[in-house]
Parts: structure tokens; sequence; C-alpha cells
């Protein structure tokens, strides 16, 4: 979605820690967080797709919760704490769940994938053990168009196999 | 999106202030899970969005008082879905919260935006109106409350005055032991909603209340006190009877695309049979426990 070029007189200041980073900017009431995050911030990992809240391209967590970056105005974060698929791993390195997505052939085209990610890492997160119907409810959020969905399950099974030992 | 401005009240009393002000001009945002994707296909165009999140009285808050359990309207999904005290005493509304939407709709979605939006569809609907709950709606003249089967009129629709908000939601703490199940049908988990949503009461004395959405204007709350349906002696006969007067209020829409009438007025009878049966085991373990 693009901004409109003539913003009216309402700029808002806000504040968010995206990835650890604390970053101010100026934003338009109807511009979401997912608008601020690649077209202000620089961090296109997140991806924009349906823009109803389906497909789950644009997951963040923000406050310890994943939410559609899509379907929250940039000002409601404000405050707030986001993390984004770039925040996953340091720079150069890769996550448990982010090997295993390559492991595992759970990526085709790619662009569902930050999003699977973030939807993974929360469910880990939330339950470190989970069944394969959990894992499937974790990520109903996330469609895949190219049909990876036996892969991602099976990486997102390996990583928590992993983190039991 | 269509521009407009955005203010973040800091009490109960300035966002009624600014929705007396504005009017119809001024739109609440809780979860904005349905607002945001109005203002962006410009459905809605208001003037003003009321952000109502970092008001402490609406916060999300799950509070015990005066016999009731109070939800803010603030509370999500998610908060809802795991709570002790919904899941031991409102077992069907922790069941309906746990099925909207995807984990991250749950996480934004809130219990008062789902009924003051008033889909058809809305999953916590049937819960509420099985378990009496009350609206507590805030506005210029005060609060007032509204049973929860007095606030639906249609989809998009509720008997809110204009200047009023919703504050919380309120169920009554159960007297007595009860039994109670929500179920759906619906083409996609996660994305879709439901084409029929229904939830069922049992209580010892055999009462039975039943509710069922998305298969008609409003969801319908239906009550049932003879017992027959909860009597195993009873002949299949009398009880179809009976049955078929609980699922004479269903008139759902012949030209949605979820689908057809038909198929919504089948899956009714098989899922309200089903929670019948499932609630009335659920008061059996209720009793033993």
């Amino acid at each position: 979605m693009t901004v409109p070029s003539t913003l009216g007189p309402e700029r808002l200041a806000i504040e968010l820690t995206v990835n650890g980073r604390r970053r101010t900017t100026a934003v338009a009431p109807w511009q979401t967080l997912l608008d601020v995050l690649r077209d202000e911030l620089r961090l296109t990992g997140t991806k924009e797709c349906c823009l109803v809240g389906e497909c789950g391209a644009c997951t963040v967590r923000l406050n310890g919760r994943i939410v559609d970056s899509c379907l929250v105005l940039a000002v409601e974060a404000d405050g707030g704490e986001v993390t984004t698929v770039e925040g996953l791993a340091p720079v150069g390195s890769l996550s448990p769940i982010q090997r295993n997505f390559l492991r595992y052939g759970a990526v085709q085209c790619g662009f569902c994938t930050p999003g699977q990610l973030m939807a993974a890492d929360d469910l880990l997160r939330r339950i470190p053990d989970p069944t394969i119907d959990e894992i499937a409810e974790g990520l109903a959020g996330n469609l895949c168009r190219c049909g990876c969905y036996e892969q991602i399950i099976e990486a997102v099974a390996a990583t928590a196999e992993e983190a039991r030992g | 999106m269509q521009p407009f401005r955005y203010e973040r009240p800091a009490s109960l009393e300035r966002a009624v202030e600014l929705l007396a002000e504005h009017g119809p001009a001024a739109r609440i945002l809780a979860g904005g899970t349905d607002l945001i994707i109005r203002l962006r296909d410009g459905t809605l165009r208001p003037d003003l969005v009321v952000d109502i999140k970092r008001i402490p009285d609406l916060a999300a808050q799950i509070a015990e008082r005066d016999g009731r359990l109070s939800i803010s309207a603030g509370t999500t999904m998610t908060d809802i879905a795991a709570d002790p005290r919904v899941r031991r005493h409102f077992r069907a509304l922790a069941e309906a919260a746990a099925v909207v939407g995807s984990v991250q709709i749950r996480n934004r979605a809130t219990l008062a935006g789902n009924i003051c939006n008033a889909s058809p569809a809305a999953d916590t609907a049937p819960a509420l109106l099985i378990y009496d709950a009350e609206v507590v709606a805030v506005g210029p003249d005060g609060e007032r409350r509204i049973p929860i089967d007095a606030f639906f009129v249609r989809s998009g629709v509720t008997t809110l005055r204009p200047g009023e908000l919703v504050a919380a939601v309120e169920l009554p703490l159960p007297a007595e032991p009860a039994g109670s199940v929500h179920l759906r049908r619906t083409r996609r988990r996660g994305h879709d909603l439901a084409s029929v949503t229904l939830a069922c009461l049992v209580t010892a004395d055999r009462r039975l209340r039943l509710a069922y959405g998305s298969v008609g204007p409003r969801p319908v709350l239906v009550t049932e006190e003879s017992g027959v349906l909860l009597d195993p002696a009873a002949s299949e006969a009398t009880r179809l009877a009976v049955l078929e007067r609980l699922f004479a209020a269903a008139s759902p829409s012949p030209t949605s695309m979820r689908a057809s009438p038909e198929y919504r007025l089948a899956m009714l009878r098989v899922l309200g049979r089903r929670a019948i049966a499932a609630a009335a085991d659920r008061l059996a373990q209720e009793g033993v426990r």
C-alpha cells in the first residue's frame, strides 16, 4: 500500500524498539505498522500481501505476541517492542528454525517464509514441544501458495526435537 | 487508506466526549481486525479514529466482581481462551475465542469488537447468548446494561445508541453445575468465517439453551425446558419434534457465497445434536468431579 503523496497536516511522532534498536519516526495516522517497517525503516523482510489478515506474510511480533502488521496502525504500536524476521538471528547467522527451513526444503518461492518463521518462532516459544496438530494450528494464519506445508511442519518439528536434545 | 485523524484518549470520559463531538464521523478502534480492513477498502471513511486500548478501565482485563466475570473491551480472544476462569465456568466461550481467525488475529481481535461488528457469523455470540451475558455500555447518559439477546439486531447493527461504546461484557458466574460446548463448521480453519457456529448449555435440572449463528441475519438463542432431549427414554420421534422446534429460527441467506442454505440447515442439525450430546456429557463429568 502506498502512502498518499500529499500527507495531511497530521504527522505523529512515534517511538518503537525494533529488533532491539530504538527507532523514532513520524507517521501519518493511516500508515500501518507494515508500511512503516518496510517504507520508513527499510526492513523489507516483512512482506505485504493480502492486506486483510488472511495470509500472514506480514507477521511480526509486537509486545510479545505475533500480529498481522497490515492490520495494526503504526501509531497503535507507539512505545512498543517489535521483532521482525530480521531480528530472529544476528546478521550473517541463522536461528535453528531458519536453518531447518533450509534443511527440510520448507522454502520454495520464499515470499511467505518471513511470516512462517515468525509464526513458527512464536509457536515454539509458547509450546516448546508441539504436536503436529499444534504446529498446524500455530501456523494456520500463514498461507503458502507453493504448498510447502509438509516441509514447514517437518522443519518446526525438527527444531523442537533438537531443542529437546 | 483514506486519511483520518487519530486520538488515543486516556480516560473513558474523554472517549465518550470525542464520540459526542464527532458523532458518526468517529469510529472506535479496539483490535482493528475488522476496522482496518474496512478503512482500507473504503467501506468506512471516518474523520476520526478513537483508539480505546490505552484507557485504563478498558485495557485487557478479566475480573470477578459481584458474582460476575467482567471482560473489559480491550480483552483479546487470546486472553479469553487462556483465562482459567473462562475455561472453568464458560467453556463454550473459551472454545469459541480459540477458533476465531488465526493466532495473529486472536492476538488482536477483541470480544467487544466481535459483538459490535455484529457479524451473524461471530463465533463468540452464541456462547455469550447461552450464558446470558450483559453488555456494559457507556455513553453521554452514563452507563447502562444491555442483555446480549437484546444487543444484536442484524449484520453490523446493534442496539448501542449513538455516542455509546462497549466498556465490558459481563457473564453471571453459574450458581449450579452445567455443561456447555461450542462447535462450528467452516471451510478452512484459520481463515474463513463459520458456515454454522453454535453453542449449547445444559443444567442439572435438564434446562437446555442453544444458540446458533451464521444461519440468519443475527445469532439466535432458543431454550428448551421439557427435558426431552436429555431423557434417554424419550422416543426418537418426540426428540425430533423438539429439535425441529429449536432449529426453526434459522433462516440462512440464499445469496451467501460461503454455503448454501440447504447445507447450513443440514449442518445446523448435525452440529446441534452433537452439541447437545457433548454438553450433556460435560454436565455428567461435572457431577462426578
